[in-house]
């Protein structure tokens, strides 16, 4: 807490990478929380307080603590040989890892609006987004209505195919992250859909949280990775 | 007159069998107004709009079920007709004052196919646990033996083979309101002052008349 608020966002950007990796014993790469590059309420009223702290510290931790396990008992069943371990892994592994780049993505994906939340992109990716959905406010609706048909847990995407060289919409069950629908999707937004995400603040009503996350959504960073991608 | 009125009569949302407040502390009345006076009518009505003109239309919630399974290829109705079923299945299998262990026959089958009550209850909680994402963790009978099961999202034991006897709901809905990202704390509250083993027993009862 208070090293955010003394460090400037720029310093903070630099720890925040090399702290997230940890190295261990045998120089397995282990990971840590990133930090949110802005405090738990700076998001509201579109996003509380209360939920991006349990989100954060709870769900995200967990899914790290979780993923570290993993590898580590994957690490010791690859050197040993163990085949059948390393294969009964692989869904803690998607589960717990798809969890931790998922969310590491969403913390970036948002943005309070004295930030730049909400701002609509411009650019090349604002370009992009009024050719293939005709507008930001197209694109809005349909990534809303899929989040919202989510049946379960989930992610609602928008990503850039980098072989096809276009902008789609896709959802994803679980933590599986958005590559697992395309070996060539980049992921540019993504909106969690999992009821911790929105429920202690709108409940039963997913398509209001999907109405209002639109107001702190930090397409500066989405175009960004657009431009990067696209090069 | 009969034959409409069994049509709508098929897709009620039933009351729990206990007020809403009746299961406080261990679950709250907020959670019980949101997760059957929501979620749960949510799925009923949603089915009647989705069945509304088609072949589905009338037919039993276990008929709707079974056919729109397609061996896990689910189609459109399944997820309706399958949450309405789970969530009433859901509500019976609770009671205020209940949990703890079980008596009589039950209990006998579940020390004969768990070796002990406790192995049984470890291995109830680890599947509520680790059922990731959303989705139910069943006590199941099935070929003269119970077992413990755990499927995502709307599955139930139903189509898998078995009869459901017991169940908790781990959708994030179920417990977020009062235990948050706690699903531990939860399933054991559930385990120690929920669960209603006289429906079990009587679902017990009904399984094995019907496996003949």
């Amino acid at each position: 807490m208070a090293i955010r608020s003394v460090a400037s966002r720029k310093t903070l950007a630099g720890l925040k990478e090399t702290s997230s990796r940890l190295f261990g014993f045998r120089g397995l790469q282990t990971f840590t929380l990133p930090d949110l590059p802005y405090d738990y309420g700076a998001l509201e009223p579109a996003i509380s307080g209360e939920i991006m702290q349990i989100h954060h510290q709870k769900h995200h931790q967990a899914y790290i603590t979780n993923y570290n396990n993993a590898l580590e008992q994957l690490d010791l069943a690859v050197n040993k040989g163990d085949a059948s371990t390393v294969v009964k892994l692989q869904s803690a592994i998607k589960f717990n890892g798809g969890g931790h780049v998922n969310h590491s993505i969403f913390w970036k994906n948002l943005a309070p609006i004295n930030e730049g939340g909400g701002e609509p992109p411009k650019g090349s990716l604002g370009s992009a987004i009024d050719t293939h959905f005709g507008s930001l406010e197209g694109l809005v609706k349909k990534m809303s209505a899929e989040g919202a048909a989510v049946q379960g847990s989930g992610w609602v995407w928008l990503g850039l195919d980098k072989e096809l060289n276009k902008l789609v919409v896709d959802t994803t069950a679980n933590q599986d992250p958005l590559v697992t629908k395309g070996g060539s999707l980049v992921p540019l937004v993504g909106i969690d859909v999992w009821e911790h995400a929105y429920y202690l603040q709108y409940k039963n009503v997913r398509p209001e949280y999907l109405k209002n996350v639109w107001k702190v959504i930090n397409w500066k960073y989405a175009s960004e990775v657009y431009e990067k991608e696209c090069k | 007159m009969a034959a409409s009125a069994a049509v709508t009569a098929n897709y009620v949302l039933k009351p729990p069998p206990f007020a809403l407040d009746a299961l406080e502390p261990h679950m709250s009345r907020q959670t019980l107004e949101f997760h059957w006076g929501k979620h749960h009518r949510a799925y009923v009505d949603n089915l009647k709009k989705q069945v509304l003109g088609t072949e589905l239309e009338g037919k039993t919630l276990d008929h709707i079920i079974h056919n729109t399974y397609n061996n896990g290829d689910l189609l459109p109705a399944f997820n309706n007709a399958a949450q309405a079923w789970n969530h009433e299945f859901f509500w019976e299998s609770m009671k205020p004052g209940g949990g703890g262990k079980p008596s009589g026959e039950l209990l006998a089958l579940l020390e004969r196919d768990f070796t002990s009550y406790e192995k049984f209850y470890e291995e109830f909680n680890a599947a509520a646990a680790t059922q990731f994402g959303a989705g139910w963790a069943w006590l199941a009978y099935a070929n003269d033996k119970l077992k413990v099961v755990k499927t995502p999202n709307a599955v139930n034991p139903l189509v898998l083979g078995s009869f459901p006897l017991l169940t908790i709901d781990v959708w994030e809905h179920a417990y977020y309101l009062d235990f948050q990202n706690r699903r531990p704390d939860y399933i054991k509250t559930f385990m120690n002052n929920l669960v209603s083993w006289e429906a079990v027993s009587a679902r017990l009862e009904a399984a094995k008349a019907a496996s003949g």
